[in-house]
């Protein structure tokens, strides 16, 4: 009994440990990463190629006032950036890195991550409502009917992938596509011809769901200041970055289970963590190489695209991929 | 007054945006009465960084009133100046030197290329990307430092005197300013790959912002924003001045009436400019840069003189009444973003915020040279 | 020619245009070089000017039509330029301190290639100066006459929003006026 209690501690706190190390270091990888694009150095003082940024970053966010807005509701106003980085901590606690790097093997680990990542929307909700600002407010509006309009998508064309494979195990879903890249959903397949729009519209959702550009309606910052976050100082905000990253990192690892055969090499040679993680660094630099050329798009723009577009294809794509389940 | 607050459904609120808000490019404040994200109507005030400057143009002797004009725009100052100094020859009577007046031509249009540069950037981010501003800002750079050379200044120039200028231009300039033209054309083409064509971009300013032709009219809106709106005005071709009627440019002109129109005005500028920038270096004559007569004294006879130039901004118009003195007896500053912003209340009345303020970004906007 | 059709139509305006005529005509028979231009206007000075339509020389002044009228008669003057298609580039005003007047300045332009800008002014006692607004024609005069309120301290009369704009919203001093002391 006390050993398995352990052993829990020990995956949450590592989970946590690789949560908030890349959120630390994906806002340097963000910020180098921006300065290439744009032909500046980005942030190269602070100890070799600006490795220490992070660490500086975080102590400076340590030692700075919480300002809590008078008339601000306080107790909601400080709980909503734990609720912001708490679900995406607990989430990695299912995340399959490899075959034996679990720490928690789910038979719904699916749901589980889809469960926490809809708190998430709360937390902005939160955050901009409590705040009694009005740029909040708007802000919060936008991001929970955003929030609320990718899930639809996301979770139709998960459906798809359930479907297919028979499983809602994380480590199974990878499992069902090992051996080589030509076993990827997001490859074609009789059963399911259209997977690589799928894959794109997930890509897309993922976007959205994690507030990144060119969907960051909810932080828009030309427009509503900074969004739900305006009023946070300190490490309030803090946490709502590194939130946003540990999301990020979700978003990466999820579309790589679902699609990309997690651990899984595209030869079939050497399956192990270094792939996945491999595979996640490249989808997430994707992220940062999308936010640094787009910009933003509208609200209404938004909701379209995901109304009037990413929902019937994936509605569309799931009829056929049943249709053709039951033909195969 | 405490607890969050409460918006119910079909009640409208008040959103201050500005006089510190990152779309306002400075201390614009826009007071909206909101509906949701629609605004039901909006109230521009200004002043916050309000100088007096026509009182200093009072105050001052005409020599003296000089920096001021540079510091009503900062992103194309040379274009107010030169305003200022033709006004004041054309006044007094002051013959300028052929030379100068064709350095005066390339440097302004240099400076017009760096403001339409810098605005592009602001544009963009104004949209939500941010990268094209760092790409603008290196372009623009090069031209700074070129007209710092010549100049001694980066932004705020006080380059030109009653009758030519303070400073002729040498080799490494014209060098400099040949080898920027090509440079300058590819990076066009590169801004129109990286942004005009992007989908996002495009979905963001069509048909979004319509300014029409009439309103230009009874608001006297002038430059890209009356130009977008299919109106075929450009001071330097319909008023001509210094020696633009010896170039060979075109003006360029989109009937759409909407923000992408006033968007591709100006990109289409920077290429003009360049020509003009190009057939100024081909034609530069040899000669003195400053009359051999002029007066010592600058005293206009007394009347009232008026001088309108093109901006990067719209027509800049500058009234000297004279009374005979060394000082302006009134000394009026008609600057374009004045008449073009006050369209913006009636324009974005309707529309969603995030439009709205891409509006206002399409409109091009310089704080102090609104409230100078 | 826009600007003989202007020129005609606003001499209307005057019941008596006798005398200004020959003004005009006086102007533009002088008006060929710099140095008897020069002269005229040091001594044109001396006076204040008589209500009337002046045709300018261009090169010299930057406009080309100069009327002055009653404040009575701006609303049909400022009428038939927007009827004419013109465009309202500024509004100013000018403390004539000497003669006890506050002049309400209009410039208005054309956007096509038929060059001709028009000056209309209008004085109005220093004591209580009052003007008819002109936003009704052209709503873009709101903020310059607003403007022109803040520094001169000229009412513009029917004008629907008339504080001050540049000058702080409790402002109660015209800095433009000649014997404004800071």
């Amino acid at each position: 009994m006390s050993l398995t209690i352990l052993n829990a501690v020990i995956a949450v706190v590592i989970a946590i440990a690789f949560a908030a190390l890349n959120a630390a270091y994906l806002v340097w990888a963000e910020r180098r990463g921006a300065g290439r694009i744009q032909r500046r150095p980005g942030p190269n003082v602070n100890g070799p190629l600006g490795l220490l940024q992070p660490p500086a970053d975080g102590l400076k966010l340590m030692t700075k006032q919480l300002v809590i807005p008078g008339g601000a509701d306080k107790a909601l106003f400080m709980v909503a950036p734990v609720l912001a980085m708490a679900p995406a901590i607990m989430s990695f606690v299912t995340i399959p890195f490899s075959d034996s790097i679990v720490a928690r093997s789910m038979d719904i680990g699916v749901l589980m991550i889809f469960a926490f990542a809809s708190l998430g929307a709360m937390s902005v909700l939160l955050a901009g409502w409590s705040s009694r600002n009005k740029y909040g407010v708007m802000a919060s509006v936008r991001a929970v009917s955003q929030n609320i309009s990718y899930e639809i998508p996301m979770l139709i064309t998960v459906i798809t992938i359930v479907m297919m494979t028979g499983t809602m195990n994380l480590k199974e879903l990878v499992a069902s596509q090992s051996g080589g890249i030509w076993n990827w959903n997001i490859v074609p397949s009789l059963s399911s011809p259209l997977m690589p729009i799928s894959f794109l519209i997930f890509f897309t959702c993922s976007l959205a769901e994690t507030n990144r550009a060119p969907f960051d309606l909810g932080e828009a910052e030309s427009e509503l200041v900074a969004g739900f976050h305006t009023e946070y100082g300190s490490m309030g905000f803090g946490l709502f970055f590194m939130g946003e990253y540990a999301n990020i990192v979700i978003g990466a690892s999820l579309i790589t289970i679902l699609f990309l055969g997690g651990w899984d090499c595209p030869l079939g040679l050497f399956p192990g963590v270094w792939w996945f993680l491999l595979k996640i660094y490249v989808l997430i630099f994707s992220f940062i190489w999308i936010r640094w050329t787009f910009p933003r798009t509208t609200i209404y723009g938004l909701l379209n695209l995901s109304w009037k577009i990413l929902i019937p294809i994936s509605l569309f794509n799931l009829l056929l991929t049943a249709g053709l389940l039951k033909v195969f | 007054m405490s607890g969050p607050i409460h918006i119910q459904p079909g009640e409208t609120f008040t959103l201050n945006v500005g006089p510190q808000h990152p779309a306002t490019h400075g201390v614009l404040r826009v007071k909206m009465e909101m509906d949701g994200e629609y605004i039901v109507k909006a109230e521009t005030v200004l002043g916050y960084i309000h100088r007096m400057h026509e009182l200093m143009g009072e105050n001052r002797t005409y020599p003296q009133v000089l920096p001021n004009l540079s510091r009503l725009d900062y992103l194309g100052a040379l274009g107010y100046t030169h305003g200022h100094v033709l006004a004041v020859e054309r006044a007094a009577g002051i013959e300028v030197p052929e030379r100068a007046e064709y350095i005066r031509a390339i440097t302004v249009e240099l400076n017009r290329v760096a403001s339409h540069l810098f605005w592009f950037g602001a544009f963009v981010m104004d949209l939500g990307g941010f990268t094209p501003l760092m790409y603008a800002i290196e372009d623009r750079e090069y031209i700074l430092d070129m007209l710092e050379a010549v100049t001694g200044s980066r932004l705020t120039y006080c380059y030109y005197r009653f009758g030519g200028l303070y400073n002729d231009i040498d080799d490494e300039f014209i060098d400099r300013a040949r080898a920027f033209i090509p440079r300058m054309r590819k990076s066009l083409k590169k801004y129109d790959a990286l942004v005009t064509g992007n989908i996002i971009f495009r979905k963001r300013l069509e048909g979004i912002g319509p300014i029409s032709a009439e309103m230009c009219r009874k608001y006297g809106a002038t430059g890209p924003v009356a130009r977008g709106a299919g109106i075929n005005f450009d001071v330097r071709k319909n008023e001509p001045y210094s020696v633009y009627p010896e170039f060979d440019f075109d003006v360029p002109v989109y009937d759409e009436c909407d923000s992408l129109a006033r968007y591709k005005v100006r990109m289409d500028e920077m290429e003009q400019s360049l020509r003009i920038i190009e057939q100024g270096l081909d034609k530069l004559p040899d000669g003195p840069i400053m009359p051999k007569k002029k007066p010592k004294l600058i005293k206009p006879p007394a009347g009232d003189y008026y001088q309108a130039v093109e901006t990067a901004r719209g027509s800049f118009g500058i009234r000297i009444v004279s009374d005979g003195t060394k000082n302006a007896y009134r000394f009026k500053l008609r600057s374009p973003t004045y008449s073009n912003m006050s369209l913006f209340d009636e324009a974005c009345e309707g529309m969603m915020i995030m439009d709205a303020l891409a509006m206002m970004g399409s409109l091009d906007l310089v704080i102090p040279e609104i409230d100078r | 020619m826009i600007k003989d059709t202007v020129l005609q139509s606003l001499r209307e305006l005057f019941p008596d245009p006798e005398p200004v005529v020959e003004e005009a005509a006086a102007e533009s028979a002088e008006g060929d070089t710099a140095e008897d231009d020069k002269k005229k206007a040091a001594k044109k000075k001396v006076e204040p000017r008589v209500n009337g339509v002046i045709e300018r020389d261009h090169a010299q002044y930057g406009y080309d039509i100069d009327v002055q009228l009653d404040p009575g008669e701006l609303l049909a003057a400022v009428m038939i330029l927007d009827k004419a298609g013109f465009f309202l580039e500024c509004v100013t005003g000018v403390d004539w301190i000497k003669e006890e007047q506050l002049e309400a300045v209009y410039d208005f332009s054309r956007y096509d290639f038929d060059l001709c800008r028009v000056v209309v002014r209008t004085r109005t006692s220093r004591s209580e100066p009052k003007v008819p607004t002109i936003s009704k024609i052209y709503p873009g005069a709101a903020w310059h006459e607003r403007e022109t309120h803040d520094f001169f301290g000229i009412k513009f009369d029917g004008h629907p929003h008339l504080v001050p704009l540049l000058l702080p919203e409790d402002a109660d001093f015209h800095p433009l006026l000649k014997d404004f002391k800071p």
